[in-house]
C-alpha cells in the first residue's frame, strides 16, 4: 500500500484549534467571533477534502508529530476509515456552526464565546481522533473531547445542566480512565507498539484469554458508543443546548465512540485474531440487546430530546454490531452507518432544536398540527425519522441493508431478526411524531407560549418557523439524507476500501 | 578550574547567604530577597550543568578538603541524585521568586531578613543531603533542613501554625533520631559511614542482627520523614498553616528528598538483594504505599480547605513514589523517579495558587472560589494544568509517571496494581474535578446576572490577578507540566538511567 507523507491532515486538525484561540479572544465582537468559526470550519473541509482522493486511491498518508516518550507517539495516518469519520464531522461542522449562531442569538445564550471556543476545540479533538495513527493519540483526543465538552453540557449552569454534565464526564473519564487506560497498557505490554494495522497487532504467541480481557476492557472503557449498560451519560446529556446535542451527540463525541471501537476491532486485534477468540459474536449479541432496549426505552420517552438520545443509544449499535459480525458486507454497512446516521440524526436534532426556539416545545405531546406551523423542519424532521427506520429511498436503508446482508454472510439469522424488530420499534416510536405533526389539529395554545415564541421566529404565509440560519442547515442536512440513497458512490467507494482493507490480510 | 569544585560550590553558595542575609538585612531589608533570588539562581545554574555534566562523563566524585574517601567525606553526584538536585534547586529558585510579594504579606517585617535567612538554610540542607555520598553527612543535613523546616512553617503569624510547627518537631526529631541510630548500628558493624564502602562491606554481614535493625530503624525513620502512610500525621497541618510559599516548596520538595534518600539507602547503600530476599521490605512498603494512595485520595475528598486538600493528595502522591520503587523493575523504578520531577511540578504549581489565592482575597476554603476564573483567570488556568495532571489526563506530566509505574506493574505480573492506580486517578479527578467545577462554573455570590448574550461582561474590570512576581513562577511551572507532559523523551531517558543505577545488580 503506498504511503504518502503530507502534514495536511496537522493543519485539518489544527485549523480549529487555532480559530479557538480567536473565538476566545474576539469575544467582544460577536460577529468576527462567529466570521471565525465559520472560517475554521470551511477551511477544515477544504483540507479533509483534498485529502480524499488519495484515500480513494487506496493510498494512505502519514503524519508523525513527536515522540511524547519512547514507545508512546503523537502521530496521524489517515486511512478510509478515518477519512469517512472526518469528512462527515467536518461538512457538518459548517453546517452545525451557522445553526448555532442562530440558536444562541435567538435565545440568547449566555457565555457563547466560550461556547463556540469549546465547539471548536471539540471538533479539532474530533479530528485527532479520526486521524490518529495509534492507539495513544486516539486516547489523548478522547480525552479532549471529554474535557472541552463538559462546558458544553453544562452550559446551562443550571442545577440540572451540573447534575447531567456531572454524570457525562464521570462515565466517559472514569471508564476511559479504569478500563481503556488499562487496556492499552495491556495491549503495549502484550504487543510492544500500539500502532494501528489492518489485521492486528497482536503476535500469535499472546493468550487467547490475555486478549479476551483486553477486547472487554476497551470495549467497557470506550463509554461514548453508549453501549448498554454504560448508556446512560448520553440521555443525561441532553440537557446541552441543541446544537451540541445535535453535533457532539449525534456526530463527533458518539461517532467517536463507535469509530473507535472499529478502530480496535479491525486495527487492533484484527478480524482474524477476534473471529479466533471468538468474541466477535458476544459483542454482537450486547450490541443487539442495546438496539432493542434503547428502542424500547425510546418508545417511553415524551421528551422529544430524550426520545432522540435513546434513538442514537440503539442506532450507534448498530455500528458496533456490524464491525462485530467480521463479514465484508457488515463492516462495509458499519461504515456506512457511522456517516448516515450522523446526517440523519443531526437533522432531528435540529428539527428538535428548531421547534423549540420556534415555539418553545419540549415534549412528543406538544407537537400536534406543528407540520402546519413549520413546514420545512417537520418535512426535515420526517426524512431525517424515515432514514432512521430506514425506509428507501434514503440513506439509512443502504447501511441497514449491508448490516443485514453481513448478517446472512456470517450465518446468523438471529441478528437479522433483531434487525427487522428494531426496524419496526423504530418506526414506532418515529412515526406518532410525524403523525401529531402532520396529521393532528393544533391544541389551542396559550398566549404565554406565543409572546415567548415571538422573538426571532420567520413569520410568513401562516408559518412560524425559525430563523433562517437554523432552518437552512436542517433542510440540507434533510436532502443530503436523501442525495445518499441516490448518490451513494462517494461514501460506498470509501467504505469499499474500508472493507478490503480490513479483510486484505486474508 | 572552578569547575571541578561545583560539587561543593552549589551547597555553599545558599549556606553563605544564609549568613549574607541578616548581614544584609540590616543596612536594608529589602536586598535580602536580591541576596536569596542570587544564591538560589547560582544554585540553580550549577545544578543544571552538573547534571549535563553526570550525563556526559559519569559519576562525579569530589573529595572534601582532598580527603580521599572512605575517611574524608565524599560528594558523589550520578545520574540519580544529579537529577534531584536539579528539580530541588529549581524549585528553590521558582520559591524564592514568587516569596518576595507573597511573604511581604504573610510575616512581619522585621522578620523578613531571618525568614530569607532560615529559607536559604533550608535548601542548603536540602541539597546537601541530596549530593553527599556520606551517610553521616547525610544525617547533618538533615536536620539543618528540618531544623530551619520547623522554624519556617512557624513563621506564620497563626497560632495554629506554632502548633502544627511544634507537632512536626517531635516527629521530625523521632526520624532523625531513628536515623541517626541507623547510622550508627551500621557503623558500629562496618566502621564506615561513606555510602559507597558501605555497599561493599554489607552483603557479607547482610544476616547480621544489627545490620537487620539498622535497617528497621532507617525505614521507620525514612517514612516518618517523606510522611508514607500512616507515618503522615504531621504533614496536613504542617501544609496547612504553613505561610504559602513554604508550603509549595515543602511540598514539592522536602517529601521528595525524603523518597530520595530512601532509594538511595535501600537501593545503593543496601541492595535488592537484600531488599527482596533478606527482609522482604518492599512488600511491607508496596501495602503501605498502596494504602497511602488511597487513603491519601479519599481523605482528600473529604476536605473543604484548599491547602489541607493538596496536602492529603500530596500523602498519596507520596505512595505512588514509593509504590514505583517497590514493584523492582526498571520501568516502575524510572516511573517512580519521573514523579519525584513531577510530582514536584504539579504540586509546586498547586500550592503556589493556593497562595496566590489567600494573597489577593483571603479564601482558603474551596467553596470560596466560586467564580474565581473570572477573577484570576491565569492562576486558575494553572490550577486546571496542575489538576489534570494530577489526575493523569495524557500530555501532561501526570500521565508520564502514572504509565510507567502501571506499565512496570505489568511487566512485573503485578496486574492487581493496575486498578489501585487507576482506580486512585479516578478518586484524584473527584476532588480535583470538584474544585475546577467550582472555579468556572460556580456563579459568585451576589454577581448579577448576565444580560444579554451576545455583549458578554467580559470586562478587564473584574480580573484582580495576583502580582506578576508571584503569577510568573507558577506559569512556569504549570508550563513545564506541560512540557515534560508532552515531550518527555529526555526526562524519561534521564529516569531511566537513574533507575538503572539502583538497580543496578539486575
Amino acid at each position: 500500500m503506498d504511503v504518502i507523507h503530507s502534514a495536511t491532515p496537522l493543519y485539518a486538525v489544527a485549523v480549529s484549534l487555532a480559530a479557538s484561540v480567536l473565538i476566545a479572544l474576539s469575544g467582544r465582537m460577536p460577529n468576527l467571533r462567529e466570521f471565525w468559526t465559520i472560517g475554521a470550519s470551511c477551511i477544515k473541509f477544504a483540507l479533509v477534502l483534498s485529502l480524499l482522493p488519495d484515500i480513494l486511491n487506496g493510498r494512505t498518508i502519514e503524519c508523525p508529530l513527536f515522540t511524547v516518550m519512547p514507545g508512546l507517539d503523537l502521530s496521524f495516518r489517515v486511512d478510509a476509515l478515518g477519512m469517512g469519520f472526518a469528512i462527515t464531522a467536518s461538512l457538518l461542522w459548517i453546517v452545525t456552526s451557522f445553526y448555532s449562531i442562530g440558536y444562541v442569538r435567538t435565545l440568547r445564550e449566555r457565555s457563547q464565546t466560550r461556547y463556540f471556543t469549546c465547539f471548536s476545540i471539540a471538533l479539532s479533538a474530533a479530528l485527532g481522533v479520526a486521524f490518529s495513527a495509534n492507539m495513544f493519540t486516539t486516547f489523548v483526543f478522547y480525552e479532549i473531547i471529554t474535557l472541552c465538552t463538559f462546558p458544553l453540557v453544562a452550559h446551562k449552569e443550571s442545577a440540572e445542566a451540573m447534575r447531567g454534565a456531572r454524570r457525562y464526564v464521570v462515565y466517559l473519564l472514569g471508564t476511559s480512565i479504569v478500563f481503556q487506560l488499562s487496556a492499552i497498557l495491556l495491549t503495549y505490554d502484550a504487543a510492544g507498539t500500539l500502532d494501528f494495522k489492518n489485521g492486528g497487532i497482536f503476535p500469535e504467541t499472546v493468550a487467547s484469554a490475555q486478549l479476551i480481557i483486553i477486547f472487554v476492557l476497551f470495549v467497557a472503557g470506550i463509554a461514548k458508543a453508549a453501549i448498554m449498560p454504560i448508556h446512560s451519560w448520553l440521555p443525561a446529556a441532553m440537557v446541552a443546548p441543541t446544537p451540541v446535542s445535535a453535533l457532539l451527540h449525534a456526530v463527533a463525541v458518539v461517532k467517536a465512540g463507535v469509530f473507535v471501537i472499529v478502530k480496535i476491532v479491525l486495527q487492533i486485534f484484527g478480524v482474524d485474531t477476534l473471529a479466533g477468540i471468538g468474541a466477535g459474536m458476544p459483542l454482537a449479541y450486547v450490541a443487539s440487546f442495546t438496539i432493542l432496549v434503547a428502542s424500547v426505552i425510546a418508545l417511553r420517552k415524551d421528551n422529544l430530546k430524550a426520545r432522540l438520545a435513546y434513538s442514537t443509544v440503539s442506532q450507534l449499535s448498530y455500528v458496533i454490531l456490524g464491525v462485530a459480525l467480521l463479514t465484508p458486507s457488515a463492516i462495509l454497512g458499519s461504515f456506512l452507518q457511522i456517516v448516515l446516521h450522523a446526517f440523519g440524526k443531526i437533522t432531528l436534532f435540529f428539527a428538535a432544536g428548531a421547534i423549540y426556539v420556534a415555539s418553545r416545545k419540549t415534549e412528543v405531546s406538544q407537537l400536534d398540527g406543528l407540520g402546519r406551523l413549520m413546514p420545512f423542519t417537520m418535512t426535515a424532521f420526517a426524512v431525517g425519522a424515515f432514514s432512521m427506520i430506514g425506509i428507501p429511498p434514503l440513506g439509512g436503508f443502504l447501511s441497514k441493508w449491508y448490516i443485514a446482508k453481513g448478517s446472512l454472510e456470517a450465518s446468523e439469522l438471529p441478528i437479522l431478526l433483531v434487525i427487522a424488530f428494531s426496524t419496526i420499534l423504530n418506526a414506532c416510536y418515529f412515526m406518532p411524531i410525524v403523525y401529531r405533526a402532520f396529521f393532528k389539529k393544533a391544541q389551542t395554545e396559550s398566549a404565554a407560549a406565543h409572546a415567548a415564541a415571538g422573538h426571532g421566529t420567520m413569520a410568513w404565509a401562516g408559518m412560524r418557523e425559525a430563523p433562517a440560519l437554523m432552518v437552512v442547515p436542517l433542510v440540507l442536512t434533510a436532502i443530503a439524507t436523501v442525495a445518499f440513497f441516490f448518490v451513494p458512490s462517494i461514501m460506498l467507494d470509501l467504505a469499499r476500501v474500508v472493507s478490503a482493507d480490513a479483510l486484505g490480510g486474508r | 578550574m572552578i569547575a571541578e569544585h561545583f560539587p561543593i560550590l552549589v551547597i555553599l553558595t545558599p549556606l553563605l547567604s544564609a549568613i549574607l542575609i541578616p548581614l544584609v538585612g540590616m543596612i536594608r531589608r529589602q536586598l535580602c530577597w536580591h541576596v536569596a533570588f542570587v544564591a538560589s539562581h547560582i544554585g540553580f545554574l550549577i545544578s543544571g550543568w552538573l547534571l549535563l555534566r553526570v550525563r556526559d562523563t559519569g559519576r562525579i566524585s569530589y573529595w572534601l578538603g582532598g580527603w580521599e574517601p572512605p575517611w574524608g567525606i565524599e560528594y558523589v553526584l550520578d545520574d540519580l541524585n544529579a537529577l534531584v538536585l536539579l528539580v530541588i534547586s529549581f524549585i528553590a529558585f521558582m520559591s524564592v521568586l514568587y516569596a518576595r510579594k507573597s511573604i511581604e504579606a504573610e510575616i512581619e517585617p522585621v522578620r523578613i531578613p531571618a525568614f530569607y535567612s532560615i529559607f536559604m538554610l533550608f535548601v542548603t540542607g536540602l541539597m546537601g543531603i541530596v549530593i553527599t555520598g556520606d551517610v553521616f553527612n547525610l544525617y547533618v543535613f538533615l536536620e539543618i533542613s528540618s531544623l530551619a523546616g520547623y522554624a519556617l512553617i512557624a513563621a506564620n503569624r497563626k497560632k495554629e501554625a506554632l502548633l502544627a510547627s511544634y507537632n512536626y518537631l517531635i516527629l521530625g526529631t523521632i526520624a532523625a533520631t531513628f536515623i541517626l541510630i541507623g547510622i550508627g548500628y551500621l557503623y558500629m558493624v562496618t566502621g564506615s559511614l561513606n555510602m559507597a564502602d558501605l555497599r561493599e562491606r554489607l552483603p557479607s554481614l547482610y544476616h547480621s542482627k544489627v545490620v537487620l535493625t539498622a535497617f528497621a530503624f532507617f525505614t521507620v525513620g525514612l517514612s516518618l520523614k517523606l510522611a508514607l502512610f500512616p507515618l503522615h500525621v504531621w504533614l496536613p497541618n504542617a501544609y496547612t498553616y504553613a505561610p504559602s510559599v513554604v508550603s509549595a516548596v515543602m511540598a514539592a520538595t522536602a517529601t521528595k528528598v525524603g523518597a530520595y534518600v530512601l532509594l538511595r539507602i535501600m537501593f545503593t547503600v543496601f541492595s535488592v538483594e537484600f531488599d527482596l530476599h533478606v527482609v522482604s521490605i518492599t512488600s511491607i512498603l508496596l501495602f503501605l504505599s498502596l494504602t497511602a494512595i488511597v487513603a491519601g485520595s479519599v481523605l482528600a475528598i473529604a476536605q473543604t480547605n484548599i491547602k489541607r486538600m493538596l496536602a492529603y493528595s500530596s500523602v498519596g502522591q507520596i505512595g505512588y513514589i514509593v509504590l514505583g520503587a517497590t514493584i523492582v523493575n526498571e520501568t516502575a523504578m524510572t516511573g517512580s523517579i519521573l514523579h519525584i520531577l513531577n510530582h514536584a511540578l504539579m504540586k509546586g504549581t498547586l500550592f503556589f495558587v493556593a497562595g496566590c489565592v489567600i494573597y489577593k482575597t483571603g479564601i482558603k476554603d474551596i467553596s470560596g472560589l466560586k467564580g474565581m476564573a473570572r477573577r484570576m483567570p491565569f492562576s486558575m488556568a494553572a490550577f486546571t494544568i496542575a489538576g489534570l495532571s494530577m489526575v493523569g489526563v495524557p500530555l501532561t506530566v501526570g500521565f508520564v509517571s502514572k504509565w510507567h509505574i502501571a506499565l512496570g506493574a505489568i511487566q512485573a505480573d503485578m496486574w492487581y496494581l493496575v486498578p489501585v492506580i487507576l482506580l486512585s486517578s479516578l478518586l484524584t479527578a473527584v476532588y480535583f474535578g470538584r474544585v475546577i467545577e467550582t472555579i468556572y462554573f460556580s456563579k459568585e455570590p451576589g454577581a448579577k446576572k448576565s444580560g444579554s448574550g451576545l455583549n458578554e461582561p467580559r470586562g478587564r474590570a473584574g480580573v484582580q490577578e495576583a502580582p506578576f512576581g508571584m503569577l510568573l513562577p507558577t506559569l512556569i511551572l504549570a508550563a513545564l507540566c506541560i512540557v515534560f507532559g508532552a515531550a518527555a523523551s529526555t526526562s524519561v531517558s534521564y529516569a531511566g538511567a537513574a533507575a538503572r543505577l539502583l538497580l543496578g545488580g539486575m
